[in-house]
């Protein structure tokens, strides 16, 4: 019975291919495996990667391509680390970075936590909350402008209502101190699922015995929060908030939909300042220097985050 | 007594569990109130939706999905008394406005777009990914920490930067604004997650399995097809879900490399709004349908989400 399975998967198996593959070592099958990939993403990623380095030593515009390329050495480095609006939009990035990973964290910690009291039907609950992180930043953000319309939108509606301020005084987007808030709330409201389902995996980490040792000690909630259930979750808070610093770094898709870097330059992120120089301005050469330099910084972050990555995974 | 107080963190109280429930539930009910919004939107007429204060109760209409899938010009009432009948509702309602239907709109094409690229790619990360992840879960791979982290940390740079050089190489290829083009490079970004999340799931199947296989005669490559695969289907289709989810939602660089035959629908949709001045129904209509197949899927991998959003590294 057994014998006859095994014949049938043997017959099954294409024998063209089986008989080629036979002879192959675990060696070579490992390299077979894995090489497609990593071809793909020289090709794909690191080719581009050191085009861009050869760029941005050089004075090349994509929409001047028969111009003669000249050699500038380090002058765009230079030029962009002496650049006002850069060192402008940077600011930018960090308040953005700033604020969206505080409130994301507060708020994200404080679900997880609540949810992990486990009352009846929090999975349902759980799951609907989880919906925006899922969506696409760029469509949500589209349609944001619309809820922060001055007037009939839902969202200006709903706050002048609750504070009394006239709904055509509200102008999210085009009011200078508000529109940098306009992208944080929205920030805030797709992304702090995120950081509450990883809190949560670190609140269920944590094994229950270590409670019941606290309670023998007599130890308080207060107590067991802060000498507990913090310093164990943090691993994880940690994860959360790096991925989180990582990619609203490269805030993009959001900002470019819902203000577009303005009015003026107020929620011009670095992510927009380079597209406006690669792609409006056209200076290739300048933008390609300014993207490796956000390229180093990235990958800086990267490095620490995966290896905080592999500590999660060694609990 | 203090004995339940006492336990309140290990077994919380039946009080604090409806607190906490009662907070959970108004979040998630605010949270959601924009999506909401957006669905019912879709089903309101163009003076319905900027209307002042918002209407929460209104007359639903498909005029908004009538103008996402058409392109429509405006004549005079005498023109459009001199045509037939309505052919159906939307020429119908069309004709209200004092429009006629010119033909359909460029939505449909740009969401099958977005089917093709978002499918292609899918497949061809999962596909490179399951191989990857097994050559590193099986095999001793020399740098293999470093050769993870270098796959990893291309899905870490920003779309921006890495957009300036694909745009002069595909202008170079012939492959800017092209389906192949975007699968090419959405796989590229894919295959890291592919690698990660699979190689996570691989380790997880006893080895135990494939070399029993191959004790009974098989080679090393059918035990990988008979036994392994097989086991890893969960994996495969969930991290399938998650690269189908990203190719579907990318925004940057389908914005800054396709302008016109292969542009998917996140750059189109902000662009409908343009077409008719203040037609929020029709934008509401197109991100109803656009989200749809993300409400769906979310719902199918509730319970592998945490591992997809930590690479793998979180299993719970």
């Amino acid at each position: 019975m057994l014998n006859r399975t095994a014949e049938n998967v043997a017959r099954a198996t294409p024998e063209p291919l089986a008989r080629k593959v036979r002879g192959i070592s675990d060696k070579g099958l490992a390299w077979l495996f894995i090489s497609p990939t990593i071809l793909l993403l020289l090709a794909i990623n690191i080719f581009p990667l050191f085009w861009a380095i050869y760029l941005s030593f050089t004075n090349f515009r994509a929409n001047r391509p028969n111009e003669v390329v000249k050699n500038l050495g380090f002058a765009n480095y230079q030029r962009i680390l002496g650049d006002q609006d850069i060192w402008i939009a940077m600011q930018t990035t960090a308040h953005f970075v700033f604020w969206t990973i505080l409130l994301q964290t507060l708020i994200g910690f404080t679900l997880a936590w609540l949810i992990d009291r486990k009352f009846r039907g929090h999975a349902f609950w759980t799951t609907l909350i989880l919906v925006p992180m899922m969506l696409s930043p760029a469509v949500v953000g589209n349609f944001w402008r619309f809820l922060y319309e001055p007037q009939i939108g839902l969202f200006s509606y709903v706050i002048s209502f609750v504070s009394g301020i006239p709904p055509t005084s509200i102008q999210m987007l085009s009011n200078v101190s508000l529109a940098p808030w306009s992208i944080i709330i929205v920030d805030t409201w797709m992304w702090t699922p995120y950081v509450m389902l990883i809190c949560l995996a670190g609140l269920r980490s944590i094994p229950e015995y270590i409670y019941e040792a606290a309670e023998v000690d007599r130890a308080s909630n207060w107590r067991q929060f802060w000498s507990i259930t913090l310093p164990m979750a943090l691993p994880f808070i940690m994860l959360a908030v790096l991925f989180r610093g990582i990619e609203n770094f490269k805030m993009f898709d959001m900002v470019n939909l819902l203000t577009g870097g303005g009015p003026g330059s107020t929620t011009e992120v670095a992510s927009i300042t380079l597209k406006r120089q690669a792609f409006e301005s056209w200076r290739t050469g300048y933008s390609s220097a300014f993207a490796i330099i956000l390229f180093v910084a990235v990958f800086g972050l990267a490095n620490i985050y995966v290896k905080a990555l592999n500590k999660v995974k060694q609990r | 007594m203090s004995l339940t107080t006492a336990h309140s963190v290990v077994a919380p109280s039946a009080g604090s569990k409806r607190i906490a429930g009662a907070i959970i539930i108004a979040y998630a009910l605010i949270s959601i109130v924009p999506l909401l919004w957006i669905f019912a939107t879709s089903f309101k007429t163009p003076p319905d939706s900027i209307a002042y204060p918002p209407k929460i109760v209104f007359q639903p209409s498909i005029e908004g999905y009538c103008n996402l899938f058409t392109t429509r010009t405006r004549q005079t009432p005498e023109y459009i008394n001199s045509l037939g009948p309505a052919t159906g509702f939307c020429d119908e309602t069309v004709r209200k406005r004092n429009m006629v239907i010119a033909g359909p709109s460029n939505f449909l094409p740009r969401f099958i777009n977005s089917l093709i690229i978002a499918f292609g790619s899918t497949f061809c990360a999962v596909f490179l990914g399951t191989l990857s992840a097994y050559g590193f879960s099986r095999f001793k791979v020399p740098l293999a920490d470093d050769l993870l982290f270098f796959i990893l940390s291309t899905r870490f740079m920003p779309p921006i930067a890495v957009a300036i050089p694909i745009y002069l190489m595909y202008r170079e290829l012939g492959l800017s604004d092209t389906a192949l083009g975007m699968i090419l490079l959405y796989t590229a970004v894919n295959v890291s997650l592919a690698v990660w999340l699979l190689k996570g799931f691989i380790d997880e199947i006893p080895r135990e399995y494939e070399e029993a296989a191959m004790i009974d005669g098989y080679t090393r490559l059918q035990a990988f097809w008979r036994t392994v695969l097989p086991q890893a289907t969960t994996g495969i289709a969930a991290t399938a879900i998650f690269c189908l989810i990203f190719a579907w939602n990318e925004y940057a660089f389908a914005a800054l490399l396709t302008s016109g035959t292969a542009q998917t629908a996140p750059p189109f949709i902000p662009t409908i709004i343009g077409e008719g001045g203040q037609d929020w129904p029709a934008v509401a209509a197109g991100t109803t349908i656009f989200l749809v197949p993300i409400l769906v899927f979310t719902i199918l991998l509730r319970k592998q989400l945490l591992r997809g959003i930590t690479f793998g590294a979180v299993r719970k």
